[in-house]
This record gives C-alpha cells, sequence and structure tokens, in this order.
C-alpha cells in the first residue's frame, strides 16, 4: 500500500515535472487511419513519433485530425500542431527532412491466382477486376494509368480510410477482385491479417510523362521552422535502424532510397 | 461540388477536371489578386462573353407572385425562389439612411452562409458547425435570445465537408423549423419554444456524406440533398413527412430507374435524356454507386404543377476518362413529383461533366413573355456560365446565354439540348491546359440570385475568373500520397473577380453590372423600394439601385459576407433588412473558395488568396439588422 503510494507520488512528480520543465513534440495525426495512425496510437507513425519525442526528451502532443484536403492549411499553418510524420519528401507546402523511407503502390494479389499481373502494361489485365483506392474526389494515380490503358471498366474503388480501411485487401482475399493495386504501407498491413496474399511493387514506376508511383517520405514542419526541421533530422540521422525496424513491424514495403527516375521529384524538393 | 466544408466547405473547393490533365486531383491554388497573367490573356481569343443590353427598359413581371406578408419563411423567400420582398418603406430616396437597429454574434468565425428567418416576430438563425439554431425575440428591446437548439452534431463531420463547415439555413412551416446538420441529420424544433420534434438521420458521414443545403417544406413534405466528397458518395433526395421524419421517399442520382425514380411519366424533352437505365447504363460498371452527383443546393416548388426542380452535383471521380460516358444523372437538373419523388423530367446541362460544373444552383420559376407567349419558365444560372430559361413543365431549353466569360464551352444547341464543349480546353494528359473560364466554382456558384417583380431583373453574384493548369505536384491525403494537376485561379478579363450583375431574362442580356474585387459569394435581395441587396467578402453590405445600379449606401460589417440578405416586417409595422457577416476560417475565406469548391486543396496552393482576401477582412460570425431612423 505503501510503497505504491510512493510510486504514485513519484510518477506524479514526474509528470509534473515534465510538463513544467519539458517542451511539447505537437504532432498533428490521423485519429482514425491504420496503419498510419489512430488516436490509441496504434499506428507506425504513432511509434514514430513516440521514438521522436523520447530521443528529443519532449512531450508528445498530439492534435488529431483527418489528414483530409486543407489539413496543413487548416492544422499545421495554424500552429496547432508542429509536426507531420509522414509526408511526401517533395511536397510543397511544407518544409521536410530528408525521406526515411520510400514505398510503392503495389498489385495485391491471391498466391492462389492464376493471373498475377505486375505491370500495368500485363495484357491480362484486361480480364481482371482490379481494386483502386478512393481519395475524396478521385481515384488513386494507379486509376488514371489504368483508363489510360483503356482499363476504366476494370476498375472497382473502395475507400481505404476509417474502420472499413481493409476493405480492399478484404476484397482480393474474398475473390471480389482479382487484384487491387493499393498504397504500400496500407497494403503492406493489413495483407497480413489474410493468409494467401501477395504483393507486387507496380511497374513501371512512373508513368510518362509525370505520374509516379514510388514516393519518398519525410517528416515536415510549417514552412521557416528550420530549427525543428534541423532537429528531426537529426533524429532520423540517429534513429533510422529503430525507424526501420518500426516499419518492417507493421509490414511496409519498401524500395531502396534513390529514386530511380528524375520524374519522381517532379515538383521540386524543398 | 462539392463543397467548403470546413471544406464544404461541400464541398464547398476548387477542383478542376479539367485541369486534371495528368489527371489527377486538382489543387487549385486560388489566386485572386490581381495579377491576371500575360500569357493567358493571350488565350482570352474565342472566348464567349456576355452580351449587354444597350436600351433596357424596366418591364415589371406580368405574372403572379406569391403573397408577401412580410416575413421571410424559408432562405429563398417563396416557393418560387425569387427573394423579393414587396416591402418598399426603404426605397432609393432613404436608403441611405440606414442604420444598425440591432446585432448578435454566433461567436463562430466559419463561414456563415444561412438566410435568417423571420416568423411571428421571431428571428431564427442557424450557425455553422456545430449548427445551433437562435431564436431571438424581435418584440423586445435589441431582440434578446429567445432559447438556441444543440444538435450536437459529431466533430468527425468537420472532417467530411468538403470546404467549409457551412449551413444555408432553415424553413419554416406549420410552427416547426427544419434545417439539417453536416453530420446528415434532419431536425425539427417546435419554433416557440424550441424543443426538438423530431430528428432523422439520413446520412453516414462515415460514407463520406454531409448536409450543408438548406431543406424546403413543400406540401407536407421535407426536403433534403445530401452533399459531400462528391466521389465515393452516391448523391439523392429525399422528401421527409414533416409531421415525423420519417422519410418518405428517396431519388438516388444515378443507378437503375427504380432508385432514380423513374418510370413511365419520365418525358425529358431531349433524346439524350431517355432511355432505360441511363443512370447504370452511361457509367463503367458500377461507377455509378460512387459516382457523386449530390443534390447539395437549391430547390424550388411549382404547387400548380405539383413538381419540385433541383440540380444534381458533378461525377466523380475528377478524372474523367476514368468516367466514359455521360454519367446521368449528374450535373443537371430533375423535376420530380413532391408526393411520390417520380422523376418527370431531366435536362444535363454538362453532359460527362470535365470542369466540375455542378448544377445545384437555384431554379427561379416565373411566367415569362417568351417570343410573343407566356411561358412558366424556370431561370437557371448554371456553374457552366449560361443562364438558361427552361420550360418548367417539359425541360425544354428556350434560351441559353453566357452571363460570365466562358471558353470551355462555344455555346448550347437549342435544338439538341446538347453543350457545345471546346475540344481543345478539354483535358488531354500530356498537355498544360490554360485560359479555362469558367473555373471550378464555376462562373457563379451557390449563391442565390433574387428576382425584382419591379424591374423584371434577375440580381445574379457571380465570379469572374478563369484558371491554369500550372504543374503537376505531388499532394497528400490520409497518408496516400500522389501527383495532382495545380491549378492557378486568376480574374478574367476586366481584372477583378466577381461580379454583381443585373441580368434581363427576356432578352439574355446584362443591364448593368458592378466589379468586386473578391467573388460575389453573398446571396442577393430585391425590394419593391427598387432597392437591391448583397454583400462582398471584404465585408461591405450594399444597397444599389435596382434599376441602373447606382450605389445608394453600404456598410462595413465586422467579416466578409457570404451570407444571404432578407427584409422583413417588424412588430413595429416597419421594414428590417438583415444579414449575416462572417467570412469563416480561412479557408472559408478562400472564398471560398470556394470553394465550395475543395479547394481545401489550396493547402498547396496558398499564394494567391491566402495572401489577399486576410489583408481585407476577419473572421467572426455576426448577425446584423438594419433599420429606417
Amino acid at each position: 500500500m505503501c510503497s505504491s503510494f510512493r510510486r504514485f507520488v513519484c510518477v506524479a512528480a514526474l509528470l509534473i515535472s515534465c510538463s513544467a520543465f519539458g517542451r511539447d513534440l505537437r504532432v498533428c495525426a490521423d485519429p482514425d487511419n491504420l496503419p498510419f495512425s489512430n488516436n490509441k496510437r496504434q499506428g507506425f507513425e504513432n511509434q514514430i513519433a513516440q521514438l521522436v519525442a523520447r530521443d528529443l526528451h519532449a512531450n508528445l502532443v498530439y492534435q488529431w485530425q483527418r489528414m483530409g484536403r486543407g489539413f496543413v492549411r487548416d492544422y499545421l499553418n495554424t500552429s496547432q500542431c508542429d509536426v507531420l510524420i509522414g509526408i511526401p519528401a517533395n511536397f510543397k507546402p511544407v518544409l521536410t527532412t530528408t525521406p526515411y523511407y520510400r514505398s510503392s503502390y503495389v498489385f495485391v494479389t491471391r498466391k492462389d491466382g492464376k493471373l498475377k499481373p505486375a505491370s500495368l502494361d500485363d495484357p491480362t489485365l484486361h480480364q481482371l477486376k482490379i481494386g483502386v483506392q478512393v481519395l475524396e474526389e478521385d481515384y488513386t494515380p494507379p486509376a488514371t494509368a489504368l483508363a489510360r490503358r483503356h482499363l476504366q471498366n476494370q476498375i472497382v474503388g473502395f475507400d481505404t480510410t476509417g474502420e472499413d480501411a481493409d476493405s480492399i485487401i478484404r476484397a482480393v482475399a474474398d475473390r471480389k477482385v482479382d487484384t487491387a493495386i493499393v498504397w504500400g504501407p496500407l497494403a503492406g498491413f493489413f495483407a497480413k491479417k489474410y493468409r494467401g496474399l501477395e504483393l507486387t511493387p507496380v511497374t513501371p514506376q512512373v508513368d510518362p510523362p509525370a505520374l509516379p508511383f514510388t514516393f519518398a517520405i519525410a517528416m515536415g514542419v510549417r514552412k521557416g521552422n528550420t530549427d525543428l526541421r534541423d532537429e528531426l533530422q537529426s533524429v532520423i540521422d540517429r534513429r533510422q535502424s529503430e525507424i526501420n525496424a518500426i516499419l518492417d513491424r507493421y509490414g511496409v514495403p519498401r524500395l531502396e532510397m534513390a529514386p530511380p527516375l528524375a520524374a519522381e521529384s517532379h515538383g521540386g524538393a524543398e | 461540388m462539392r463543397t467548403f466544408a470546413q471544406s464544404d466547405v461541400s464541398r464547398p473547393l476548387v477542383r478542376n477536371r479539367a485541369v486534371l490533365v495528368s489527371s489527377l486531383v486538382a489543387v487549385l491554388c486560388l489566386s485572386l489578386s490581381n495579377f491576371a497573367q500575360a500569357d493567358s490573356k493571350s488565350h482570352t481569343s474565342g472566348m464567349l462573353m456576355p452580351e449587354t443590353e444597350s436600351n433596357y427598359q424596366p418591364h415589371p413581371y406580368g405574372g403572379t407572385l406569391a403573397p408577401d406578408d412580410g416575413q421571410w419563411v424559408r432562405p429563398a423567400k417563396d416557393y418560387a425562389s425569387t427573394r423579393y420582398s414587396t416591402l418598399d418603406q426603404i426605397n432609393t430616396t432613404n436608403v441611405q439612411n440606414l442604420k444598425p437597429a440591432f446585432t448578435f454574434s454566433t461567436g463562430l468565425t466559419r463561414g456563415h452562409e444561412a438566410a435568417p428567418l423571420v416568423v411571428n416576430n421571431t428571428m431564427y438563425i442557424v450557425t455553422p458547425w456545430p449548427n445551433k439554431l437562435y431564436a431571438l425575440d424581435l418584440t423586445k428591446p435589441g431582440a434578446p435570445m429567445k432559447w438556441q437548439y444543440q444538435p450536437l452534431p459529431t466533430p468527425a463531420a468537420q472532417g467530411v465537408a468538403c470546404c467549409d463547415v457551412v449551413n444555408r439555413g432553415a424553413s419554416y412551416d406549420s410552427g416547426k423549423i427544419y434545417y439539417n446538420t453536416l453530420d446528415d441529420q434532419t431536425v425539427c424544433v417546435d419554433a416557440n419554444t424550441g424543443k426538438e420534434v423530431w430528428k432523422t438521420r439520413v446520412g453516414d458521414i462515415n460514407k463520406g456524406e454531409s448536409i450543408t443545403m438548406a431543406p424546403i417544406v413543400a406540401k407536407g413534405k421535407v426536403l433534403v440533398g445530401v452533399s459531400g466528397g462528391e466521389f465515393g458518395v452516391r448523391g439523392w433526395l429525399k422528401a421527409l413527412d414533416a409531421k415525423t421524419g420519417k422519410v418518405a421517399w428517396t431519388g438516388y442520382t444515378a443507378g437503375p430507374d427504380k432508385d432514380v425514380l423513374i418510370g413511365p411519366r419520365f418525358k425529358p424533352f431531349y433524346a439524350q435524356d431517355r432511355g432505360q437505365d441511363l443512370g447504370v447504363k452511361s457509367w463503367p460498371p458500377d461507377a455509378w454507386k460512387i459516382g457523386g452527383g449530390g443534390a447539395w443546393g437549391w430547390i424550388s416548388y411549382d404547387p400548380e404543377l405539383n413538381l419540385v426542380y433541383y440540380g444534381t452535383a458533378n461525377p466523380g471521380p475528377w478524372d474523367s476518362d476514368a468516367r466514359p460516358g455521360d454519367n446521368k444523372f449528374t450535373a443537371g437538373i430533375f423535376a420530380r413529383d413532391v408526393d411520390t419523388g417520380e422523376a418527370v423530367w431531366f435536362y444535363q446541362y454538362s453532359p460527362h461533366d470535365l470542369y466540375d460544373y455542378d448544377a445545384v444552383n437555384e431554379n427561379i420559376l416565373l411566367d415569362l413573355p417568351i417570343n410573343g407567349q407566356t411561358r412558366k419558365v424556370l431561370i437557371h444560372p448554371d456553374r457552366n456560365g449560361y443562364v438558361y430559361v427552361m420550360d418548367r413543365t417539359n425541360g425544354e431549353v428556350l434560351s441559353a446565354s453566357p452571363f460570365a466569360p466562358i471558353t470551355t464551352s462555344k455555346g448550347v444547341d437549342l435544338k439538341t439540348g446538347l453543350l457545345q464543349y471546346v475540344e481543345e480546353k478539354k483535358p488531354t494528359r500530356g498537355k498544360v491546359a490554360r485560359g479555362l473560364c469558367p473555373t471550378a466554382p464555376g462562373a457563379k456558384d451557390w449563391q442565390p440570385s433574387a428576382f425584382s417583380a419591379k424591374t423584371g431583373l434577375l440580381y445574379i453574384p457571380h465570379n469572374n475568373l478563369c484558371m491554369d493548369e500550372e504543374d503537376v505536384a505531388v499532394n497528400y491525403i490520409a497518408g496516400t500520397p500522389y501527383v495532382g494537376a495545380n491549378v492557378v485561379m486568376y480574374d478574367a478579363p476586366g481584372g477583378y473577380g466577381g461580379e454583381f450583375t443585373a441580368w434581363d431574362p427576356i432578352s439574355g442580356k446584362v443591364v448593368w453590372t458592378i466589379p468586386d474585387h473578391f467573388p460575389v459569394w453573398s446571396g442577393a435581395l430585391a425590394t419593391a423600394g427598387n432597392v437591391v441587396f448583397y454583400g462582398t467578402m471584404d465585408g461591405w453590405f450594399r444597397a444599389v439601385d435596382a434599376v441602373n445600379g447606382k450605389k445608394l449606401w453600404e456598410f462595413k460589417t465586422g467579416s466578409g459576407i457570404i451570407g444571404q440578405p432578407v427584409t422583413y416586417k417588424g412588430p413595429d409595422g416597419k421594414q428590417y433588412v438583415a444579414i449575416l457577416s462572417g467570412v469563416g476560417g480561412w479557408a472559408g475565406a478562400i472564398v471560398a473558395g470556394g470553394l465550395d469548391a475543395r479547394d481545401k486543396s489550396a493547402a498547396l496552393g496558398f499564394a494567391g488568396v491566402m495572401q489577399d482576401l486576410p489583408k481585407y477582412t476577419n473572421q467572426g460570425g455576426m448577425l446584423y439588422v438594419f433599420q429606417l431612423p
């Protein structure tokens, strides 16, 4: 009794000292978007945020906000938070670190399936139903590449946020579609829930002239906040192997860091 | 549509499919400042411009309007959606004496688009999210609050709204106030006590559905339409029993005829709108299920014909190549039987829409002399840049005249009813599209026009913008990266972003127009005193002469105005004018970008508007009511 009370006092004192003297690392995160983040802190970006906060001896404070259109303007730029854990390295509205991983849209197929496309130019696609993520007003980029190849009638759209985020992967497992083209981290995480699925990075990596399927992901801060960006950079430099371990645990498929084609950096990194 | 809910923002933001050359989601950078670029100007050749009437003679309305009791019971005033009041105490000779009577703060900072209602000496105001309803007692000095009702919508709805968390107002009927919450509930509140009578959940925010529109109550039915990220949502209009809140019928925008409520009575005027299950066949397989086509705009009602009229939003996805076909029944107008919901006719303003030209704008129902014959018409200023005059009994287009600069089409073929798209302005991959007018928010977005029975003119608040695709850039939503077109908007010819235009619906010509630096994003109000009211995004509430557009009075409110002015007779028998000011979160501000427009994406393109509008105004919702001394 006594000792647990003492422990309580101790923890309380620590908490007080933390909030009194430590600084806050204010991270914007989506409250319901696994595998990236959720408000139960179960996503890999939650894990990475924790790692960063620990390294910087800061209190991790979340601003929970859906990462829909305008989130940079409405939340990061209004200083309701300071850090975005995962953002494309060449995303213009924010100041970014160097990327800490690079992934690709992938074909998700059943191992026992007869047809296993790996390329958008695979003629067998004409016989398949192809799941594609729906993102607010549009399909994700693979749909454009499919439409260019007159495959628009094969497309089946899936919303991949919120509680039904794994619907597109489940549809492959349940044979509702023959394959799906999904952003790597989402595919890698949910594919682990179902047996007998495999992931193959989409080729070509860039559909000319400028439609990339691979993206390098970095951390982001408000423009002008170079001090914080440099601190985050130093954490990435120190902790890359731990970050890699987190990404491995979540099944995030990764590519070599250097982009194979200049087109990927179209738009220019900051 | 989208609308800007937070972004409604509906969607309101900017979209532009046209511009989607590489055809991903467009990112609009709205640049509303005066930098019409030289290379853009060179693309103005071949631009369709509005014609100006050289010798306008006032031609008072010859038809009959609903009796006016001096109240304001629905946002559009009457079922014909005229926004015209017969009150004339405030007129061209005394309007310069208008002064504030009282004010009321909503305590909110998002965009305030609603029209105040006035019934039985009480004023009712619906706020943006969290969609509170306030009742103010007009019989007491300063109009103190009588009660407030809080529907407590879920905060998560804010993230769904496309373009800002706006609400466009309530409707009164038989002792009850009806309105919609952003999280898809229609509520019925006792107008005297503020007690909730019923509440019906009509949509699902998890599916991306939200509601920003003002319902109308017609023949015991509350008519409600969905907004929402247009893509992924399957648009509908529902009729709820006004007494119980039970859904009486649902008319979907796309899908099989039975879902669209198309049956033997369906007789569209033009051949391309006839056929079986066009709501399925004009799409790739199953694409209609997530094809958008919300009904987030205005609804009009003709009691004699027993028909309701409303427009449908744009189709999804933006990438128009992913949805070959006409994409019925998006971007068009339905006439439905109010009792059963049966579709009676449909007309598609923008078949296979390429530019985000939602067709949800207001429809004003009038009886006008056309070619020597009185016709029952419907007047519709569309996002695509034309004012349509249509026979509302059958959907025939009688005229379609440009009211803003247009480059994306070269007219409407009155024989076939088809919009004549300009081939070289169509989105083509690998080519940068320039000089596209109107832009995604359209020549005119949701901001409703008013019709004056005194002058016979329509007063249209609208935009004067064009856009270029600049480049493609990386974007990011919900953990998923992609590349979208970066769009930059700029002022159309004239060097200003908006106009308030007096329009002769019979000649199809401009009578006068007042330029404004920003798009005119407020509604309009016409009165028998020959005074017309509107507001500007930088906060001026203005009265102009209905005949010649001369500015007679203005008052600088605390924030930009995107609301709807109304007028009423107070308990003292005097005429008052009311407006909500409140440009809203800066997204809203973006004029809003508009943008119902989905310009949420302005996150990427923050340059233009962000730099400009905040110099002129700040956010903050406030009701202003004016009277003569």
